[in-house]
């Protein structure tokens, strides 16, 4: 199907409300409450419209809170018992998949309007915990069994990387400078103060070569979307509905040693070339970028898969200011996992949610210039899972 | 993971038996019973060497819940000399830094414990080869 650039048509799918709570560590709340303030938030955008169906992303409530069925859950705690809902796992693209499910379920005619809700709540319980929860997105039998993290995991790609293209020290700098220069405008961001180069210089190592700075916070918080299809929209919308240009999603392995090449995220690579395809534009074209930031190295090789740098030159775009606000392609202009906090399943919600306030314009002191289309990528494991989707503004409804 | 669970696998743990694709001659390891070269079924068991060199490799600091009394360790990926990548805990490094290229060789060791009665799980380590006369 061609896309019509500047006028809607009844198929298409639009975000027209956005809710998000603060990211950081909500010991006072739960996870239906921190749902619900989301999810109001998003509805209030629409005039409390009343979803025809729910879908929920998360990835870690079975194992951090004891709670799964979180599609029921929060739909009757939310005073919606009676429309569909279904909770959405794919680790930590559980936020771009569920997203994607809804996309689906709008585009085919049999549902008008959806709620994708992303809620995690990961900071009740210990680091080793946490960890442990983590680290079951990976192969249990072949990873995790021999005392894996997803931080160790990260820091063998980044190590490789470093190796294979003889990359100097400190080169993943720019992405953490970058990431808390937006940040630090983010209201809802859980770092909120920029960080100089030689702060990274002297960061603690997590994991050699991870340092503090490569790795983002895991965080509880939650975020909303209101999908509506195009022949419903209400007319006397507060802001401009925000078009989803395209969706795609794809899979690879999901242990690392199982990949071919295991610096090229080839799920990523798939998703964002369907998506492109689908939209019918080019790279160029792209306002912007929400890189799923998980570690540093994650958003080098996730540049590098959409084709904005070949392999081995990723980085290199953070260095020269390519990926900040003003630059050729920003990336994570609400401060990404980096600096907003990674909220697991959660995250590629919050992502769809900055992009869509981007494209509306209400982006405040982070804001891109003319920002017209946005592309978004969510990452689950190692990159095991990628779902992608396109953002635009609709210049006539 | 219940008992059964490292009961099944114990012959890739204990031993890196993987398979041999009868089609296109793949090794294969871990298995997986559908040649990821030629998309085909394999089931034929291989024998792995054990030898390999260091892919890549990092140590953890924090470790999840069930291995932090053996924290800090050194976990890496070993491209086995038949063509697969395998993860798993270096050991007996103290007397030999790691590196990218290190040539490495199975043993088999404790990897961990598992439940209230704290079963204990065996499987593959790598550790360096040392040079011999
Ligand atoms: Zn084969």
């Amino acid at each position: 199907m061609m896309v019509n650039k500047n006028h809607k048509t009844n198929n298409d799918v639009f975000i027209i409300g956005v809710g998000m709570t603060p990211v950081g560590e909500h010991w006072d709340r739960s996870l239906r409450e921190l749902a619900l303030e989301a999810m109001t938030a998003a509805r209030e955008e629409t005039g409390a419209m009343r979803p025809e169906a729910m879908f929920v992303a998360n990835m870690l409530a079975p194992a951090l809170s004891r709670q799964s069925h979180l599609g029921a859950l929060l739909a009757d705690f939310s005073g919606m018992r009676g429309i569909e809902a279904v909770a959405v796992g794919a680790a930590g693209a559980s936020g771009g998949m569920a997203l994607r499910q809804a996309y689906l379920a709008l585009a085919s005619g049999m549902v008008n309007t959806a709620l994708v809700v992303g809620v995690e709540k990961i900071t009740e319980r210990v680091t080793a915990e946490v960890e442990a929860a983590l680290i079951t997105s990976s192969d249990a039998d072949y990873e995790s069994i021999h005392g894996l993290t997803q931080t160790v995991l990260a820091a063998m790609l980044m190590r490789r990387y470093g190796f294979e293209f003889n990359v100097p020290e400190h080169a993943f700098a720019g992405f953490s400078i970058t990431a808390h220069a937006n940040g630090a405008q983010n209201p809802n961001a859980m770092f909120r103060r920029p960080i100089k180069l030689e702060t990274y210089q002297r960061a603690a190592i997590l994991s050699d070569p991870i340092n503090m700075f490569d790795a983002a916070p895991v965080a509880d918080g939650a975020a909303a979307i209101f999908l509506a299809r195009g022949d419903i929209l209400p007319s006397n919308l507060p802001f401009p509905p925000v078009r989803i240009d395209a969706s795609a999603a794809a899979v690879s392995a999901v242990a690392v040693h199982d990949r071919p090449n295991p610096l090229s995220l080839a799920a990523a690579e798939k998703a964002a070339r369907v998506a492109l395809e689908r939209a019918a534009i080019n790279l160029d074209q792209i306002d912007f970028f929400e890189v799923h930031d998980r570690y540093s190295i994650f958003a080098a090789l996730s540049l590098e898969a959409a084709g904005f740098a070949a392999p081995g030159e990723g980085w290199k775009l953070a260095e020269s200011g390519a990926i900040a606000l003003n630059g050729q392609i920003p990336i994570c202009t609400f401060g990404g996992s980096k600096a907003r906090g990674d909220t697991g399943g959660a995250t590629g919600v919050y992502q769809a949610a900055e992009a869509a306030l981007q494209l509306q314009v209400r982006a405040g002191d982070i804001q891109v210039v003319d920002a017209k289309i946005g592309l978004i990528q969510s990452l689950g494991g190692i990159g095991s899972t990628a779902a992608t989707h396109i953002l635009s503004t609709v210049e006539t409804l | 993971m219940e008992i059964t669970s490292h009961w099944r696998i114990k012959k890739q743990r204990y031993a890196l038996v993987g398979e041999v694709c009868p089609h296109c001659s793949a090794k294969i390891f871990p298995p997986r019973d559908i040649c990821p070269e030629c998309g085909d079924e394999a089931k034929d068991h291989y024998q792995f060497s054990g030898r390999g060199e260091v892919y890549s490799y990092t140590t953890l600091y924090n470790a999840p819940a069930g291995y932090e009394e053996q924290a800090p360790y050194t976990v890496a990926m070993v491209q086995l000399e038949e063509g697969p990548l395998v993860t798993a805990q270096l050991t007996d490094i103290d007397v030999k830094e790691p590196e990218v290229g290190m040539p490495v060789e199975m043993v088999t060791r404790k990897l961990g414990s598992e439940g209230d009665r704290g079963i204990l799980i065996y499987g593959y380590k790598f550790r360096p080869v040392l040079e011999t006369a």
